[in-house]
């Protein structure tokens, strides 16, 4: 039974890795790859330490298996809010289909010196936002 | 195969590695062809996700529990160079803003 358990944690995990490399080959900007690499890749991570906590079933072993869950889960949204707003600052080209960029209208990232300035002025991005195509 | 005892771990374990290996493959494809440098880092980290997650199947495979403590210091390591890559493009941009802004005055 737990040995169906472990080969059915790891085939998920492999198969959630798999779908986020296949996601950051096909989807089209920086910003949107990021989501299958964090998440997937995250998600298929912790899978795979979850088997193998229950492969081996001894305390140590599940203790540092969760520790490296926690740590994995605890670190991917750090690095990709790092990625991201790097991303943002270099002003990639963002998809074609993108039709709400809210940070453009409330937020001069990097306009003067490398710091994120507020603009209180700035109208709400609920009433200038584009209507999708 | 010394540590996987049962047959359905041992095949879960061999079709989870290929996959991996594949993935890996694929995320290299990203890494080489990315226009920007934040597509490469992005690639980058996922290669790194990738790596722990195999060295825990890798872990199963062979049954040496100490491929598990090689993966958290692989984990801790790969975030701290995700952050100062992603820190350094992030740098790198506004030094080029700064520049073109004082070439247009």
């Amino acid at each position: 039974m737990i040995e169906i358990l472990t080969a059915f944690l790891m085939l998920s995990g492999g198969i959630f890795c798999f779908i986020a490399s296949v996601g950051i080959l096909r989807l089209p900007d920086t910003i949107i790859r990021m989501h299958a690499a964090t998440k997937a890749g995250a998600l298929g991570g912790g899978l795979m330490f979850l088997s193998l906590a229950a492969f081996y079933m001894d305390l140590s072993t599940t203790l540092r298996a969760f520790a490296a869950i926690f740590f994995l889960l605890l670190t991917a949204p750090v690095a990709a809010h790092l990625i991201g707003r790097a991303a943002y600052c270099s002003r990639v080209n963002l998809s074609e289909r993108t039709w709400i960029d809210e940070l453009a209208e409330t937020c001069q990232w990097c306009q003067r010196e490398s710091t994120c300035e507020l603009n209180e002025n700035a109208p709400d991005f609920q009433t200038t936002q584009k209507s999708p195509k | 195969m010394i540590g996987a005892e049962s047959h359905i771990i041992t095949m879960a374990a061999e079709i989870t590695l290929v996959l991996l290996t594949l993935a890996v493959f694929f995320t290299f494809i990203r890494l080489v062809i990315g226009p920007d440098p934040a597509d490469r880092i992005v690639a980058l980290d996922l290669v790194s996700i990738l790596i722990v997650s195999y060295l825990a199947a890798l872990s199963i495979y062979t049954g040496q529990k100490s491929f598990l403590d090689v993966a958290i210091a692989y984990a801790l390591i790969a975030f701290l160079g995700t952050v100062a890559l992603a820190r350094f493009r992030e740098r790198l941009a506004a030094q080029n803003r700064d520049e073109n802004n004082r070439e247009e005055e």
